[in-house]
């Protein structure tokens, strides 16, 4: 009787994989160099904190307080006034337009307002259709007036009445809601452990049927379970070495915190990769050639990077975007990732989405297992 | 032991609603060397899948080494031994780690011990450390062929194995077949090579996926029921032209200096060579119908019933 599962074949199986691995240099390129690259390409270019925006001034009457207000304003770094004399009408023009991001608008009572401690006002408008946009730019904001105006007035005043002092309009525009700063690189550890995983494993059998052993193969006494085995194993390591880079990346290059538990990081990374390799095994079965596997890896990619909450607020979305999000293993994971890095979540509050990745690992398996051809009917 | 190493009834496949093997019937004795023919096309590799639990029929069934084709794909996996028709191992590992891999899925122990004897016996141990994506035809060849060997299988299928391979290699090859039938090894052989049809003890003629001839080489020559000429002189090409299309002239093929001219009707073929023999000045003389002459009329002759 053959059984499910011999170890002996298994471990040729893995055997086998890993010398082939080992003499793919594509496949070690893919394995190192594609998250190093994606991880400093997305790390860097979407920049959640980004300084020197554009912004335009709308300020009618040129007095030392509105001087001092700009100049201070200029000094956080965060903004560059590329329109300084703007009226209101061109402010409004230029962010539709999309050339500033910013419009600061610093009434005509300002200075005296100011003079008479009645409550002056400034409006800062953001453009917010790129939530990270307002977000550096516009928390710095209070404080910085605030100093701005005591230096100029001489006064020193308490926190109560500073706040009476001055007050900060900010109006986020079109997109109430900001996202926060690091969440774009334990988010970009799921994509790119995305991208890659099911890429690589989704040509794992496609090649073997295009080059004519999976033949060979079919015809030699291994079971699908340990066919399956026999890709997923190895490619779980090369996602675990993936993580190790990313992470090590995440925390070197960007200082993303670690708040919480490594273990549970590491868990919750591991049932994620696991879910993310067998996908690709799915697909793999689902496939003739490599060019469909390809086709169908990006087929799914897309739609779970724009309903993840990758791209954008998972709570933005109508309810019936959030259930489909609900089907991407992406989800769950940035669920978790984010709970965990970021806001220090335990097992209990993760347990969730932990259950959501482990489920995906069982059907997918389930479903692989179903799919894969033993004849080549 | 008694069970015939094949006996299949009636396979039949359809791919995309054309029939490419059809309603094929196969016996194949134990210890026996048969040889698998037919053109490109004809169906031999999709009857050699079905045979062993590659493909399903779509109707037939038979068993192979006593084994139910349908239900019983794992057992004839571990007693079978398949070369298939392109070499389907892997490029990038060397000739010993393929074996390696070979003898891991099939649990042989000692493995180290087997793959080094393998490697002796078919001569491949110099070789052992060469990627097998850089090696020539002979040498994919031999190491497909230690691949299938090492398990010991009681039958051999091999599917077009000398093709692309040098005619030294190609007669080390029918050497080393000949030995491990001897043995007791059950070999099925498809070619299309006539000299290797020769060798086999018995054949099995395929065209357009139906079974059309079997048995021994004298025996198929003997069941066409064909009678050939032998023409020679200066002037055997005009005899040619001459020949073609005339009555009872069925094939006519020049052999260097020599042609042949088959027919099947022994009386009207002697009368239209005796006269284009005389035309043209060319001797005529009774000559041994060839397994190719032979294997050019049941193509023809299959082409016929098909359209
Ligand atoms: N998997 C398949 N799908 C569709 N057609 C196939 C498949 N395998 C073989 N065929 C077709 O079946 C016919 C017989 O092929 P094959 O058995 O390989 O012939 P042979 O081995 O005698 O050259 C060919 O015309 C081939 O194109
Ligand atoms: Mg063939």
């Amino acid at each position: 009787m053959i059984r499910l599962l011999s170890l002996i074949r298994l471990f040729a199986l893995l055997r086998k994989e890993a010398i082939q691995m080992r003499r793919d240099k594509l496949t070690f390129g893919m394995m190192l160099g594609l998250p190093l690259v994606q991880l400093m390409l997305f790390g860097f270019a979407i920049n959640t904190d980004p300084k020197a925006l554009p912004a335009a001034l709308v300020a009618p009457t040129e007095d030392r307080f509105t001087r001092a207000m700009v100049s201070a304003l200029e000094l956080t770094g965060y903004y560059r006034f590329t329109y300084p004399n703007a009226s209101t009408a061109e402010a409004e023009a230029l962010i539709a337009r999309g050339a500033v991001s910013f419009v600061v608008t610093v009434p005509s009572d300002f200075g005296r307002r100011v003079e008479r401690g009645d409550h002056p006002q400034i409006l800062i408008e953001a453009d917010a259709t790129d939530p990270s946009v307002a977000s550096g730019a516009v928390s710095t904001l209070s404080t910085v007036a605030t100093q701005a105006l005591q230096r100029e007035t001489g006064t020193t005043p308490t926190p109560e009445a500073e706040a009476a002092q001055l007050s900060v309009i900010v109006h986020k525009r079109y997109n109430p809601e900001g996202i926060t700063q690091y969440n774009i690189v334990p988010g970009l550890l799921g994509v790119i452990l995305q991208l890659t995983m099911v890429m690589m494993t989704s040509m794992a059998l496609t090649r073997e049927t295009e080059r004519g052993t999976m033949e060979n193969l079919l015809s030699m006494p291994a079971t699908p379970l340990e066919i399956m085995l026999g890709k997923v194993l190895p490619y779980l390591c090369v996602g675990a070495v993936q993580v190790a880079v990313v992470l090590a990346a995440a925390k070197a290059i960007f200082g993303v915190p670690f708040v919480g538990a490594l273990w549970l990081i590491l868990l919750g990374v591991l049932v994620f990769v696991l879910a993310l390799v067998i996908l690709g095994y799915l697909i793999s079965t689902l496939s003739r050639t490599q060019m469909q596997a390809m086709q169908l890896t990006f087929f799914f990619f897309l739609p779970s990077l724009l309903l993840s909450g990758f791209m954008f607020p998972y709570r933005g979305m109508p309810a019936w975007a959030q259930a489909l999000g609900e089907v991407f293993p992406l989800t769950h994971f940035l669920r978790l990732i984010r709970g965990v890095m970021l806001k220090g979540a335990g097992p209990a509050d993760v347990a969730g989405p932990l259950w959501a990745l482990a489920l995906f690992v069982v059907v997918l398996s389930g479903a692989a297992l179903l799919r894969f051809r033993r004849t080549l009917d | 032991m008694t069970a015939p190493a094949i006996e299949v009834r009636g396979l039949t496949k359809s791919f995309g609603g054309r029939r490419v093997v059809d309603d094929v019937t196969l016996n194949v004795a134990r210890g026996e060397i048969a040889g698998f023919l037919g053109p490109n096309g004809s169906g031999k590799t999709t009857t050699i899948r079905l045979m062993c639990g590659l493909l399903t029929p779509d109707a037939g069934a038979g068993r192979v080494l006593g084994h139910d084709i349908r239900r019983e794909g794992r057992a004839i996996k571990r007693e079978v031994g398949y070369m298939t028709q392109r070499f389907s191992f892997y490029e990038d590992l060397t000739i010993e780690e393929n074996l390696r891999f070979v003898a891991g899925l099939y649990d042989l122990r000692p493995a180290r011990a087997v793959v080094r004897d393998t490697l002796a016996d078919l001569g491949l141990t110099s070789r052992r450390d060469q990627l097998a994506g850089s090696l020539s035809g002979g040498w994919k060849q031999r190491l497909a062929l230690a691949a299938c060997l090492m398990h010991k299988p009681k039958l051999l299928l091999l599917d077009e194995p000398t093709a692309g391979v040098d005619p030294k290699a190609r007669r080390e090859f029918w050497d080393e077949i000949h030995a491990r039938a001897g043995d007791g090894l059950t070999v099925l052989v498809s070619t299309h090579y006539m000299d290797e049809a020769e060798r086999c003890h018995r054949i099995n003629y395929i065209a357009y996926g139906r079974l059309v001839a079997r048995g021994s080489v004298t025996e198929v020559v003997r069941d066409a029921g064909l009678t050939t000429l032998m023409m020679q002189g200066a002037a055997v090409h005009a005899a040619a032209k001459r020949l073609t299309g005339m009555p009872g002239v069925e094939q006519v093929a020049p052999f260097g200096n020599t042609l042949h001219v088959v027919g099947s009707d022994a009386a009207l073929l002697q009368r239209s060579a005796s006269a284009v023999a005389q035309e043209t000045g060319c001797t005529l003389s009774p000559a041994e119908t060839s397994l190719e002459d032979v294997f050019i009329r049941l193509m023809s002759q299959s082409q016929d019933n098909m359209s």
